[in-house]
């Protein structure tokens, strides 16, 4: 290792990587400005009935998908880079979404069914007489925002320090995340915890002013969604190119080789897991304007594992898999739940075993091993010629 | 070096001394023939998935037969001549026959002209209310015209006349016209329609009366009829008010609540007390004499100081004593009140501590006043004494019912490190297994051996479970053993699946898995204080099967084999132990306990489709909890589970409860990341 060459060698490995290269950029581009541009333009300049019209309709659901392929992001960045599993991503997804479900409540003001100046419906009717301190300054957006970071990363902090700390990993960590997520969810069922018990958050009015439903506001939302997407794809890309990407990378395939070596395993981890949280905390938040409601039924554990299926789908630990799987597999469920809901389990169900038995590497792989077959094919035939001229 | 241990394995099916016999060239045509079938279909891969097709499929097919003789009779009723099928549904003991007719009596028995299907129709305004006759279910909304009305020529009306008598059972017709007068509109006539009730001393009145006071009594919406409901998870199991038999599950919305307002509920009461003093049944009588507790009047008193006088059965007698004790709690006399008094002390029961309270506060004697304030402490203590108890043996029900979730979870898991998220559905079938075995039995085995159906299922429950198990294992998890992150997904997709496909041939709502008579019932070990039999057979057949497991495990070479596997698979299999074969064993082994979970869990619970999902996450709590592939930590996990879970219900509420012991077991395994009982030494690496 201290020799010349290995030295090199380091410094090698050490020098950042571009983000992107050329093509990637490129490609990064053009989704973007067909996402960002070419779609609302489509949405508003043709007249209704022409067929280049987009429908509205198309617009907050293009903006959830942008959500779901966030917190399939995040998910990549933990379990694609980190090795860690967790089955309680939906649950910081959730809480964001709460955060920003308490803001826009707030916002609802005197126009609710009881008509109460500072309580929400909810509360009226199970005869609350004040706010409960929790909902304090949910009323300003950037206290809201800050609380959908903060919620979701402060629990991922505290669970994820004590789990890593004490070397909980593998199928274990999964046990822990998903037990976190179910008790969440049983608790947000209360009524006295003061979330809206079963029906959640709902009935929103305005966000910053503007009304939920306009279609403007549909489409400032899923442009803030979208954005948000690309940002996040940055940030990990640019989290797992760098130095400490590259120590989750030696920490998901050998962890006490690398505490050996001097680095710490957990923080590294650590940092990975509060990353994602926070990025699934954002996804939450856009995600809760855009359905119009968010409820308990969000942090089921079977919502989560949903979740490792979309990045199982895309192919992990390759970002742009995760994003992919996230999309992929919720137009299916828009189509299938419409056209034949009870297939749809049977389908997911079967998307479970088909990608963790025939495809591990997902679509993503998939390509992969295509292009390894042709090129394999095609040295083979270059091959031939010279062999021929061998004999 | 290398003597006895080594050569004396025992030989396997397939090991070379089999091989040795056949001559080369048979091998090679054998080598062939399988490669070329190999490729062609891949079978080691999709046999086991046709195997579970094919058993899915012939679950599909044990439907109860006898919904097509229904459909068949009720089709005979629109023929020209219905008198062969008005006879073929009298003689059927199928409610939806004696439905359809008493729809036919009333004229309310149509033929739909879209389909000739035979419907049961309601007027509702305008439009009728259609009614399936051969399936019972409510289906659609109809005009008049839409339907023609079935009518009877005057000799099959007689023969219908004395169907109806027939299946009425001759003289109790009064009986059911009393029961229909409850229906009425205004608490004057429920009142008269009680009273009818007391002339008719039919003992049939007392469950009756019971489900009125308490609101249980409900009119069917679909026909009408009047039925005894007893809340079953989120729906009612329905009993027929006039044949008291069980008239299956439906949902509230289906049902008509009969109300009572409290003067009624006093009258009803009493009533209940007159007819059971009566009765010739000893704990009728004492069910009687109980329920007059806070409810005697002057009249029913006199009736209870003549029944005690007559009285010869000892527990009938002492609940008439404490019922007439609390008559006298309020008499002039001194000396009896301070007999009353001491009398009450002995009981357990919440209406007397109520009694106590009010009369301590009437009370002016001093003397009378200390044993009143002794009395109730007493029983304060007392019930809360009991309290704790059914506290702890409700914990230790549940902890046994989580145990058996949770130890075929522990073997597979400590066996083969898989985490099966399947397991809850194992849980399910086992229990839709159970469904199955009951329903054949009714359908063609004789009514007195229903009681055993339960002993039947468990084996097929196993069998069942098993089958799949080893399926499952066969045919997906054996290609995943080292990735146990993609082994627990895969099985999360087998679990939708398996649920699935259960929803598509069942259906979602819930069915009814009956307790056999020798599990119903309580075990009454003080006043107040009783264990149903069914918690008690549970727990018991819980520790069966431990020991079972234990024995398997200890005593048999297959559970030498599971130990030598989980100990150091290399090397077990370097001494010739088939550890594919012991895997898949031993995935059986731990799917057909979870089988026979499911059988328990029918027991106590309904059957529905998600079923599994309820227990599978606190199963995964046991076993992380308790240590992996630890018998012992289970056992302990599991009762401490059930027990920490029951004993903070009543502090914290249910749901708060479990939160609770969620968090707490987070942060335990925070602690010991390897369970409450980890492996030490070598194996603790693996």
């Amino acid at each position: 290792m201290l020799d010349k060459t290995g030295h090199d060698d380091l410094k090698l490995l050490a020098r950042p990587k571009p983000l992107l290269d050329r093509r990637g950029w490129a490609a990064f581009l053009a989704i973007g400005f067909v996402l960002i541009v070419l779609v609302p333009l489509f949405n508003l300049a043709p007249a209704t009935g022409s067929a280049l019209h987009l429908p509205g309709y198309l617009i907050p659901l293009l903006g959830k998908y942008a959500c779901y392929a966030i917190l399939a992001l995040s998910l990549d960045l933990v379990w694609g880079y980190a090795g860690i599993l967790s089955l309680g991503h939906g649950a910081f997804f959730a809480l964001g979404g709460y955060a920003m479900g308490m803001y826009l409540m707030r916002q609802i003001g005197t126009r609710g069914v009881y008509g109460h100046p500072e309580l929400p419906d909810f509360m009226v009717f199970l005869n609350w007489k004040e706010l409960p301190w929790y909902w304090h300054g949910f009323d300003s957006f950037p206290f809201a925002l800050l609380m959908v970071f903060l919620v979701p990363g402060l629990l991922a902090l505290v669970l994820g320090w004590f789990a890593f700390r004490s070397r909980v990993t593998g199928v274990y960590i999964s046990i822990v995340t998903q037990a976190m997520t179910f008790a969440l969810l049983l608790a947000f069922f209360r009524n006295d915890m003061g979330f809206g018990g079963n029906n959640g958050l709902t009935d929103f009015k305005d966000i910053l002013g503007f009304p939920v439903q306009a279609p403007e506001t549909r489409i400032g939302l899923y442009v803030a969604s979208v954005l948000s997407l690309g940002l996040c794809f940055l940030l990990c890309r640019f989290v797992t190119r760098s130095k400490l990407g590259r120590v989750l990378l030696a920490v998901r395939d050998a962890e006490s080789r690398v505490r050996f070596l001097g680095y710490s395993p957990t923080s590294a981890k650590l940092f990975a897991f509060v990353l994602s949280a926070l990025l699934a905390g954002l996804a939450g938040a856009l995600y809760v304007p855009q359905v119009g409601i968010i409820n308990p039924s969000e942090f089921s554990p079977a919502n989560s594992i949903e979740v490792a299926i979309w990045v199982a789908v895309g192919g992990r630990g390759t970002l742009y898999g995760a994003i992919l799987g996230g999309v992929l597999i919720n137009l299916v469920k828009t189509w299938l739940t419409g056209a034949a809901p009870e297939l749809w389990l049977f389908v997911l169900g079967a998307l479970f075993v088909a990608s963790t038995l025939l495809f591990p590497k997902g679509i993503v792989g998939l390509v992969g091993q295509w292009q390894a077959w042709r090129a394999e094919r095609r040295s083979y035939q270059s091959a031939t010629p010279a062999e021929k001229a061998a004999e | 070096m290398a003597t006895g241990p080594f050569l004396r394995l025992p030989a396997r099916e397939g090991a070379g001394t089999a091989r040795a016999g056949l001559d080369s060239a048979d091998i090679n045509a054998r080598r062939i023939i399988k490669t070329v079938l190999n490729r062609l279909v891949p079978m080691n891969r999709f046999l086991p998935l046709l195997m579970v097709a094919l058993m899915l499929a012939l679950l599909a097919m044990m439907r109860p037969a006898h919904a097509q003789d229904l459909a068949a009779a009720l089709a005979g009723l629109a023929d020209s001549d219905p008198r062969p099928a008005i006879t073929a549904l009298t003689a059927s003991d199928d409610e939806k026959a004696k439905a359809a007719l008493a729809a036919l009596a009333q004229g309310n028995l149509y033929l739909r002209l879209a389909d000739n299907a035979v419907v049961i129709g309601e007027k509702d305004g305008e439009m009728v209310v259609v009614t399936n006759a051969a399936t019972g279910d409510i289906e659609d909304m109809a005009r008049p015209d839409e339907l023609q009305p079935i009518t009877l020529s005057e000799d099959a009306r007689a023969l219908l006349g004395d169907a109806g008598a027939a299946a009425q059972g001759g003289g109790p017709l009064d009986f059911a016209g009393a029961v229909a007068a409850l229906k009425a509109d205004n608490f004057a006539d429920k009142a008269r329609a009680i009273d009818a009730f007391t002339v008719l001393a039919d003992p049939r009145a007392i469950p009756v009366f019971q489900a009125l006071a308490d609101g249980r009594l409900f009119v069917r919406k679909s026909d009408g009829a009047v039925v005894i409901g007893n809340a079953s998870g989120n729906d009612v199991a329905l009993t027929d008010a006039v044949s008291q038999e069980k008239a299956g599950i439906v949902a509230p919305a289906a049902l008509d609540v009969i109300f009572v307002n409290n003067n009624l509920r006093n009258v009803l009461r009493e009533a209940v007390g007159r007819l059971g003093l009566a009765s010739p049944d000893p704990a009728q009588r004492r069910a009687a004499a109980n329920a007059l507790l806070d409810a005697a009047t002057p009249d029913t008193v006199a009736l209870l100081r003549e029944a005690f006088a007559k009285e010869s059965n000892g527990a009938a007698k002492s609940a008439m004593a404490l019922s007439l004790a609390a008559v006298e709690l309020a008499d002039a006399d001194k000396t009896r009140r301070l007999l009353a008094i001491q009398v009450l002390s002995g009981s357990s029961d919440l209406r007397v501590r109520a009694l106590l309270q009010a009369r301590l506060s009437q009370e002016s004697e001093p003397d009378v006043k200390a044993a009143l304030d002794a009395a109730f402490d007493r029983l304060q203590f007392k019930l809360q004494l009991y309290g704790y108890a059914e506290n702890l043996v409700q914990g230790i029900s549940l902890g046994s019912v989580l145990l058996l979730a949770a130890v075929g979870l522990a073997i597979t898991f400590g066996v083969m490190g898989i985490i099966n998220m399947a397991h809850g559905e194992m849980i399910m079938l086992g229990a839709y297994s159970a469904y199955v075995t009951q329903e054949v039995f009714r359908a063609f085995l004789p009514p007195s051996w229903i009681g055993a159906y339960l002993i039947a299922a468990l084996p097929v429950a196993f069998l069942v479970a098993a089958a799949i198990g080893i399926a499952l294992e066969r045919g997906v998890i054996r290609f995943l053993y080292g990735r146990p992150l993609e082994t627990m997904l895969a099985t999360w997709g087998i679990s939708l699946i398996l649920q699935q496909t259960v929803r598509a041939i069942f259906g979602a709502p819930n069915k009814e898995v009956a307790n056999p008579e020798w599990m119903t019932g309580a075990l009454e070990l003080a006043g107040g204080f009783a264990i149903t039999w069914n918690r008690i057979y549970i727990i018991i057949f819980c520790f069966a099967v431990l020991g079972l497991i234990v024995l398997i495990l200890r005593r048999t070479s297959f559970g030498l084999h599971m130990r030598a596997v989980t100990q150091n698979r290399a090397m077990a299999d370097v001494m010739g132990i088939p550890t594919a074969r012991v895997d898949a064993l031993t995935f059986g082994l731990g799917s057909g306990i979870a089988g026979m979970a499911g059988v328990a869990l029918s027991q106590i619970g309904n059957v529905s489709p998600n079923l599994g999902t309820i227990y599978i996450v606190d199963s995964f709590l046991v076993v992380v909890f308790g240590g992996v592939g630890n018998l012992m930590g289970t056992l302990v996990g599991a009762l401490t589970l059930g027990v920490v879970n029951k004993l903070l219900e009543p502090v914290a509420g249910a749901v708060l409860g479990k939160v609770v012991v969620l968090v707490c077991i987070i942060l335990f395994i925070q602690k010991r990341p390897r369970g409450l009982f980890a492996a030490k030494g070598r194996s603790a690496d693996a």
